[in-house]
């Protein structure tokens, strides 16, 4: 026992000259590994989303001649059954995943803090509206999608509203527990006894202990709204056929599958790698602001 | 005699027990029942009780941070019971709260500056350097330092920190700070610092307190009255040396005679209690206080006793008519 006892604690650390000599950005790479991988997965794909335009490769000329081309050569990921350029076309597609995405995490971030904050504040409406969300989201979020683009014209912007209306009431649960546990501290009542109007009571003292669970919630948002439009776009119901998103590609490549697989993968692969960069930023976000999670470092 | 500042009339309050399929209320835990007393300008109220009695829920009523179920406040002379909107906002100008926990009460995102001038900034708008200015006053007054007004809640001790609750309710220059357990949650050296700055203000500014605690020897120094709370109502009220040399309450007896005193020679009566406080879900018929009243007697059991003066000048509530041979 006293053997052990007189190695010190710390013997196998570095000396502390080294540990700070580390630059701040690699500590934080260390220690927040699993954003900085999603975030840079995510730079990537943003990068080229917007530097689309700018790419080799269009997405629209068709080259009949050239059908079901493989990778390599003048396409650098192939053609699909119309001969255009699959590179192309999934970078382009990017850019509809990342709009859609962004959008429908703003909006219903937005609008879900709206009501969740209404709900949470004043105890007459929380029951109404409560109910409200609730049976909203006993309906699929992809059916609702489908029957609300189904009334309307197919357009990206259609699509975006479609998405959003579905996941509202998740963000409006998670702001409504946060403004319930939050209303009966101290500090609000003492503001409320200050004499502060319940506008100013809710935006300077119950909003700011929402917003780090939001931004987690809303990353999340963001990866399911693309998911949801690629699988809108897959069934006929989501982006008009014209334009290059990855759900479109994906269900036009069905009929080629066997005879060029990169038709499919293409947009897979970049659908899948999008959606797991944004997880990761996620659960990033997640461990850095929640404050049940214990601090490891 | 002068006129009442504040005037609490009949104060009660139930909280609904839900229970059921449907949560119908099915039964109400009266957590203040009947309680009424007047505060005169610059005067300290002290209101004791042990915990559970309802005595934090008297003051949250009187800011009207809750409801109350019946009853009546009154400030000059107005009834401020059903106020709302400007007029509303106008009491919570001249009543303000110093809260029991001085960590929770005070926002964490904000610096102190901001906290203190939060108060100033809803009812006036005023010109940065002059919010400023009243701002490094007002932490002087508590003595804090002005460069206090930069930091957060965290970086001060809870000593500061109750200080900073203290400036925050006075920046409006309220005539009533309702004082909840203010010194509870701090050390006693830092108590006795906390107290003697109260009672600073008062004197310089006139204001007058209604101190909640269950601290009697607190409540002896800083108070002019006592109010003795039992289960949600006032068993005795009066003058402090009144309470504290003759209390007429047998409730009052035991929680003097139970207080601690720093002479370990000195002898004196103590008068113990059996039991618990019965659940004010279901308080004892007639005079809540006997089932555990050494000197309880028929009528205790039958009749609800009312708060009736005494010859020592206090009123108590409580049908022995002449408790003197007990305190004796």
């Amino acid at each position: 026992m006293t053997a052990i006892a007189t190695v010190p604690p710390d013997a196998d650390r570095p000396p502390a000259a080294e540990v700070r000599r580390r630059p701040p950005l690699w500590r934080f790479v260390r220690r927040n590994p699993t954003l900085v991988l999603g975030l840079a997965i995510l730079v990537a794909i943003a990068a080229a989303a917007v530097l689309a335009p700018l790419l080799p490769g269009d997405p629209f000329t068709m080259q009949p001649s050239r059908r079901l081309a493989p990778a390599g050569g003048a396409f650098l990921l192939g053609t699909d059954a119309l001969g255009r350029d699959v590179f192309a076309r999934t970078v382009h597609g990017a850019r509809v995943s990342l709009t859609v995405g962004l959008s429908v995490a703003a909006l219903s971030v937005l609008t879900g803090l709206a009501i969740g904050l209404t709900a949470g504040y004043v105890r007459g409406l929380d029951t109404t509206v409560m109910r409200l969300m609730d049976a909203l989201m006993s309906l699929p979020a992809i059916l609702l999608a489908i029957a609300l683009v189904s009334l309307t014209k197919a357009s990206v912007a259609t699509v975006i509203v479609a998405i959003t209306v579905p996941e509202i009431p998740r963000v409006v649960r998670l702001v409504r527990a946060v403004v319930l546990t939050v209303r009966d501290q101290p500090y609000v009542q003492a503001a409320i006894a200050g004499g502060a109007r319940t506008p100013k009571v809710i935006v300077r003292h119950i909003m700011p202990s929402t917003l780090a669970p939001l931004v987690v919630q809303a990353t999340y948002v963001c990866a399911s709204a693309i998911l949801i439009e690629a699988a809108l776009s897959f069934l006929g119901a989501g982006s008009p056929p014209d334009i290059p998103s990855w759900g479109n590609m994906i269900a036009s490549s069905r009929l080629h599958l066997a005879r060029a697989p990169w038709t499919m993968f293409a947009p897979g692969l970049a659908l899948a790698l999008t959606v797991l960069a944004i997880n990761l930023i996620g659960d990033g976000l997640r461990d850095r602001l929640d404050p049940r999670l214990a601090r490891r470092m | 005699m002068t006129a009442p500042l504040l005037e609490i009339r009949d104060l009660k309050k139930d909280f609904p027990v839900r229970g059921g399929l449907l949560g119908r209320s099915v039964r109400a835990v009266k957590a203040v029942d009947g309680v009424g007393f007047t505060l005169r300008r610059g005067e300290t109220l002290g209101l004791v009780g042990e915990s559970g009695c309802g005595k934090s829920t008297v003051g949250k009523l009187i800011l009207r941070l809750m409801e109350p179920t019946g009853g009546t406040i009154r400030l000059d002379g107005r009834d401020m019971t059903a106020a709302r909107g400007a007029v509303l906002r106008d009491f919570r100008r001249q009543v303000q709260m110093v809260f029991q926990d001085p960590y929770a009460s005070l926002n964490p995102r904000m610096r102190a500056g901001a906290i203190v001038a939060e108060t100033i900034q809803n009812y006036e708008t005023l010109p940065r350097a002059v919010l400023r200015e009243r701002v490094a006053a007002l932490l002087g007054k508590v003595g804090l330092r002005p460069d206090a007004m930069e930091k957060f809640p965290f970086e001060f001790s809870g000593g500061q920190r109750q200080r900073l609750g203290i400036a925050r309710a006075l920046a409006l220059s309220p005539s009533v700070i309702v004082a909840d357990e203010p010194v509870s949650a701090l050390d006693v050296s830092v108590q006795a610092q906390v107290i003697n700055l109260l009672m600073d203000l008062q004197r310089d500014l006139g204001v007058a307190y209604l101190f909640i605690s269950h601290d009697l020897g607190v409540v002896e120094h800083i108070a002019h009255r006592v109010a003795v709370m039992y289960l949600g109502r006032i068993v005795e009220i009066g003058e402090t040396a009144a309470i504290f040399s003759a209390p007429r309450h047998p409730y009052t007896q035991a929680l003097i005679s139970a207080a601690p005193v720093s002479d370990p020679r000195l002898r004196r009566l103590r008068l113990y209690l059996e039991g618990d406080v019965p659940s004010p879900l279901d308080p004892p018929q007639g005079c809540a206080f006997h089932t555990r009243c050494p000197f309880a007697f028929d009528r205790c059991r039958r009749e609800v006793p009312v708060l009736g003066p005494r010859a020592t000048g206090q009123a108590a509530a409580c049908h022995l008519p002449d408790p003197q041979a007990v305190a004796a």
